[in-house]
C-alpha cells in the first residue's frame, strides 16, 4: 500500500496498525524515507542504528493485541531528552559525545507504549533560542521555507514532524520553545501544566520554567502523547501526585482574549487579521468571546529574562569538563574550568550564564532576581484572576510568521521578543497548546501561523476540547 | 528604558564568577548586549499600573511549587552504573575521576 505519511495521524496509523493492514516495519521504513528525502533540512542530528529492531518490539506488542495508540509510532526526539545508550548533546560541543546512562521518564513512558524513536532532533543550544541558529551543528530549516527557521528550540522536533519525518515528536518547553516552532512549521504543540510532566531526564536549563511535551500533527493526537507521557514520579520533586484533586472537566464556552497585550507594538499586522478570523470562526463554534485584562502580561518577557538566565547560570554550573562532557587541558584546574566551559558553550549559552551571573550577584540580587519572583507572583495571579471570568485565554502564538534564517541571530533582544505571548505562560506555569491557524504568503512560500489557547492549572482537557472545536471551523473555512 | 552602565572590566569579573574564558572581542560584544537586555528587563522595577508586584497572598494553590522530600531509600544495587558513568569522564583512575591538584 501506498503511504501518504505526511498526512497520516497517529489515530490513522494506529487503526491500520491493529487492522494488520500495514506492518509497523512498513510505517518504519516510510518514515525513514522521509526523513532521508528531508535531510537537507538538518532537523535530525542522528537517525537511530536500531529503529527496525524497536519495530520489532512494538509488532510484537500488536499481535499479541496488548498495543496501545502509541505502539509503533514512529517518534523523533529533542536532544536534550535522555534516551539510553543514545547520545544527547542538548545541540552544544560541551555534550556532543554524551551518551545517556538512563532513560528519561518521558522515555520510558514512551518506550511501554511500544512508540519507535526514529531519532534525535537538532535544537537551540541547551534549549536556549527561539530559532535553532544556536546549534552547535548548524541552524535547521523550516519545511515550508528552507530560507527560514523552524523555529526553536524544539525546531529539529517541529521541522521533522511537519516534513514526515516523523508521526510525532516530543519538545520541552521554557518559554515556548515547543509552542513557537509548532505555529512557525504548521504543527499542533503542547506546553502541559508545570509539574504535570516529570522532568527527570531532560537536560535542564531553568527548572522552574522547563516542561516536557508533545507535537503532533492534531489536537487528538497532542492528547494521546500528553495521556501517556504525564503522571507522577518521585525524581521530579515538583511533579504533582496522581491522586492530586482536580476540577472537574467543563466544557469551555467563553474565551478572553488580552486585547491590549496583542496589539503591542511590533505584532505583524498579518498575525491580527488572521488572529481576529479565528475568533470570529471560534464564535460560530458556540463560543463568547470576551475582552479581558491583564496589565502584568507585559511584563512577562522581563520577568523571564531574569528568572531564566539565573536558572541557567546554576543548572549550568555542573558542566564543568570533569566528570563528563568537553574538557580542554589546561596548566591548573580552574583554567581547566575556564577554558572548558569558554571552548564548550556557544555564544548565547555564555551570554546568559553571564546574565545570570549578574541577577544574582550580591548587589543586584534585590533588584532584579527578587522583583522579578514578587512579578511573578503578580502574574499568576493575574491569571488566576482572568480564568474566574474565562475559561480559556486565546492570543496569537507569535508576532509574526517564521523569520529568515540570520535576520535576528545578530540581535538578542530583537530574538527574545519573538516569544512574547509565550512567555508569560511558563511564568505562571499554565498549560498552553499552538494550533495552526492558517497561512500568510511571502516571496512565494505559505508560512504558517499559530493560535495560542491558554487554560487554568491541570485543564489541559478544556485546550483539547477548544482546539478540537477549532479544527472543526478551521477546516470547514466557516467565516 | 532606564539607562544600564556596564563595564569592561564587569563583564570580565562576571566571566570569572561563571567561569568561562572570555576573549577580548567577545567582552565588547556582551558588554553591549548585557546592557541592552538589562536596560529592557529593568521594567520589572516600575510595576504594574500602581501594583508593587506580590499581593501577599501566601495562600499556595494548584501549580504552585512546594517542598517536596523522597524516602531516602531502596537503593539500586552498588555498582551497576558505575561502568556506564565512568565511560563519560574525560580522565579517570580506576574507579575515580581524576582532576588536578589545588594545593
Amino acid at each position: 500500500m501506498t503511504l501518504n505519511i505526511k498526512q497520516l495521524t497517529i489515530k490513522q496509523a494506529h487503526e491500520l496498525l491493529v487492522t494488520k493492514k500495514m506492518s509497523v516495519l512498513e510505517l518504519v521504513e516510510a518514515t525513514l524515507k522521509e526523513a532521508e528525502a528531508s535531510r537537507g533540512l538538518n532537523a535530525y542530528l542522528e537517525i537511530f542504528d536500531d529503529v527496525r529492531t524497536q519495530a520489532e518490539v512494538a509488532q510484537k506488542m500488536i499481535d499479541e493485541g496488548c498495543a496501545t495508540f502509541l505502539a509503533g509510532i514512529p517518534f523523533a526526539m529533542k536532544d536534550n531528552i535522555l534516551i539510553k545508550g543514545k547520545v544527547a548533546s542538548a545541540s552544544s560541543k560541551m555534550l556532543e559525545n554524551y551518551v545517556a546512562t538512563y532513560d528519561a521518564f518521558v522515555t520510558k513512558k514512551l518506550r511501554d507504549a511500544g512508540a519507535v524513536f526514529v531519532g534525535r532532533t537538532n535544537m537551540d543550544e541547551f534549549a536556549m533560542g527561539g530559532s535553532t541558529e544556536n546549534s552547535a551543528f548548524g541552524v535547521t530549516k523550516n519545511p515550508h521555507d528552507k530560507t527560514r527557521v523552524p523555529g526553536g528550540s524544539s525546531g529539529g522536533s517541529a521541522a521533522a514532524l511537519a516534513a514526515g519525518a516523523a508521526l510525532a515528536a516530543l519538545g520541552t518547553d521554557t518559554g515556548g520553545s515547543i509552542r513557537q516552532p509548532a505555529a512557525f512549521c504548521g504543527v499542533v504543540g503542547l506546553k502541559p501544566t508545570y509539574g504535570s510532566v516529570s522532568r527527570s531526564g531532560l537536560i535542564a536549563m531553568a527548572s522552574s520554567l522547563d516542561q516536557a511535551g508533545p507535537f503532533a500533527k492534531t489536537v487528538e493526537d497532542a492528547e494521546i502523547i500528553f495521556d501517556c507521557i504525564k503522571g507522577h514520579d518521585p525524581m521530579d520533586s515538583t511533579s504533582y501526585p496522581d491522586n492530586f484533586p482536580r476540577k472537574d472537566f467543563k466544557k469551555p464556552k467563553v474565551i478572553g482574549v488580552p486585547t491590549e497585550f496583542i496589539r503591542a507594538k511590533g505584532v505583524d499586522p498579518r498575525v491580527l487579521q488572521n488572529f481576529e478570523t479565528a475568533l470570529e470562526q471560534m464564535k460560530k463554534a458556540g463560543y463568547e468571546v470576551r475582552e479581558i485584562s491583564l496589565p502584568s502580561l507585559a511584563l512577562g518577557l522581563s520577568v523571564y529574562y531574569i528568572l531564566m538566565p539565573a536558572e541557567v547560570s546554576s543548572n549550568l554550573a555542573r558542566l564543568d569538563g570533569v566528570r563528563y562532557g568537553y574538557h580542554a587541558d589546561s596548566t591548573n584546574l580552574l583554567e581547566d574550568y575556564m577554558r572548558s566551559r569558554g571552548e564548550g558553550f556557544g555564544c548565547e549559552v555564555r551570554r546568559r550564564i553571564l546574565l545570570g551571573t549578574y541577577v544574582l550577584s550580591s548587589g543586584y540580587y534585590d533588584a532584579y532576581y527578587n522583583r522579578a519572583c514578587a512579578v511573578r507572583e503578580t502574574l499568576r495571579d493575574g491569571f488566576t484572576k482572568a480564568f474566574e471570568e474565562v475559561d480559556i485565554i486565546a492570543t496569537p502564538t507569535t508576532p509574526t510568521p517564521a523569520f529568515k534564517i540570520g535576520e535576528k541571530s545578530q540581535d538578542p533582544l530583537q530574538m527574545y521578543l519573538a516569544d512574547i505571548f509565550t512567555v508569560p505562560v511558563n511564568i505562571a506555569g499554565v498549560p498552553a497548546i499552538s494550533i495552526p491557524s492558517g497561512v500568510v504568503e511571502e516571496g512565494g512560500s505559505k508560512l504558517p501561523l499559530g493560535i495560542q489557547f491558554i487554560a487554568p492549572n491541570f485543564m489541559e482537557s478544556a485546550l483539547f476540547a477548544a482546539g478540537k472545536d477549532f479544527e472543526k471551523v478551521r477546516d470547514s473555512n466557516i467565516i | 528604558m532606564v539607562n544600564v552602565m556596564i563595564e569592561l572590566k564587569d563583564v570580565e569579573h562576571l566571566a570569572g564568577l561563571a567561569r568561562i574564558a572570555v576573549s577580548d572581542d567577545e567582552k565588547k560584544i556582551l558588554q553591549h548586549d548585557l546592557e541592552e537586555i538589562l536596560a529592557y528587563v529593568s521594567t520589572i522595577k516600575e510595576g504594574v499600573h500602581g501594583h508593587t508586584g506580590g499581593t501577599g497572598n501566601t495562600q499556595r494553590g494548584l501549580g504552585e511549587l512546594h517542598n517536596v522530600m523522597r524516602e531516602d531509600s531502596e537503593p539500586h544495587e552498588s555498582g551497576i552504573f558505575t561502568e556506564d558513568i565512568l565511560a563519560q569522564t574525560p580522565v579517570c583512575e580506576g574507579n575515580r575521576v581524576s582532576v588536578k591538584k589545588i594545593l
